[in-house]
């Protein structure tokens, strides 16, 4: 087992914990934590498959920014266990039912697929997650959705402010 | 890495958002798990975009294929950041009003 296997490996089962952790949790903050450990093992393997590209933006723009406003939603509004709500047992067992049944199918359905059978992901190698490819691209042949997302996100930003402004 | 360990790993991540949104009531908790289905999504295309390029590659030595994949990843980012934005206001301004982050008092339209 090369080393590139064994930190996919590991990798994994942190996201996984992690994400389990992010539902587990009973304080807000906490779960807030857990996601960010999830965001920094896709991270990791978003480096793994070299997007390096990918990875720092994911670093950057989830793990900073989105997280950072996500704790800070969470502690303006001084949430702790106390307070939280809970579900009543049979409606979490059946969510979790829901959820299984639908990993299984999905599951069971990949495994017999067979146009993903003997394919290789290119681990570590190739130059198409690298900025100077993406960036040729996303200014060449993408340049009309870049722009448009521009709009996007000044539309969300006035969305914020007015949404968010006290009437 | 053959692409069956991602898909799998990516199809866990995405069930285990799912069975977030539908155990818990609290409106964050649920708001967070609709990311982690979102960043899922966004592995399997990275994922995806690497197996297209290394069959491509194959072939031919100089090709971009695949960039497609990591450019849509891109924008599924630049989108979730104005939904986050936008969503976390509608939170904000659901708390101010029923003091409460509880999705069980949406359950009606007026008042």
């Amino acid at each position: 087992m090369s080393a590139t296997q064994i930190l996919f490996w590991i990798l994994s089962v942190v996201a996984l914990f992690s994400a389990i952790m992010v539902l587990l949790s009973k304080n807000p903050v906490h779960s807030v934590l857990w996601l960010i450990a999830v965001f920094f093992s896709i991270s990791g393997h978003y480096i793994l498959l070299n997007a390096q590209f990918l990875a720092i933006v994911n670093m950057i723009v989830y793990a900073g920014a989105i997280m950072v406003l996500f704790l800070f939603v969470v502690m303006l509004m001084n949430l702790n266990k106390e307070t939280e709500p809970q579900k009543n047992l049979w409606l979490k067992l059946a969510g979790v039912v829901s959820g299984g049944c639908l990993l299984m199918i999905l599951v069971s359905l990949i495994r017999q697929a067979s146009e993903v059978t003997n394919k290789q992901v290119l681990l570590k190698d190739g130059n198409i997650g690298l900025i100077k490819n993406l960036g040729k691209a996303l200014f060449s042949d993408y340049v009309v959705p870049f722009e448009i997302s521009s709009v996007l996100f000044l539309s969300a930003m006035i969305g914020a402010v007015v949404i968010g402004k006290k009437n | 890495m053959p692409i069956q360990y991602y898909i799998v790993l990516s199809l866990a991540l995405f069930c285990i958002g799912i069975v977030g949104v539908l155990t818990r009531r609290n409106a964050i908790i649920i708001f967070m798990c609709i990311e982690l289905m979102l960043n899922a999504v966004n592995l399997l295309l990275v994922a995806f975009s690497k197996m297209h390029h290394n069959t491509v590659l194959a072939a031919d030595k100089a090709t971009q294929a695949g960039i497609e994949g990591q450019l849509f990843v891109f924008f599924i980012m630049v989108v979730a950041a104005a939904e986050v934005s936008v969503g976390l206001a509608i939170i904000v301004m659901m708390f101010r009003n029923t003091h409460s982050v509880d999705v069980n008092f949406l359950n009606r339209l007026k008042n």
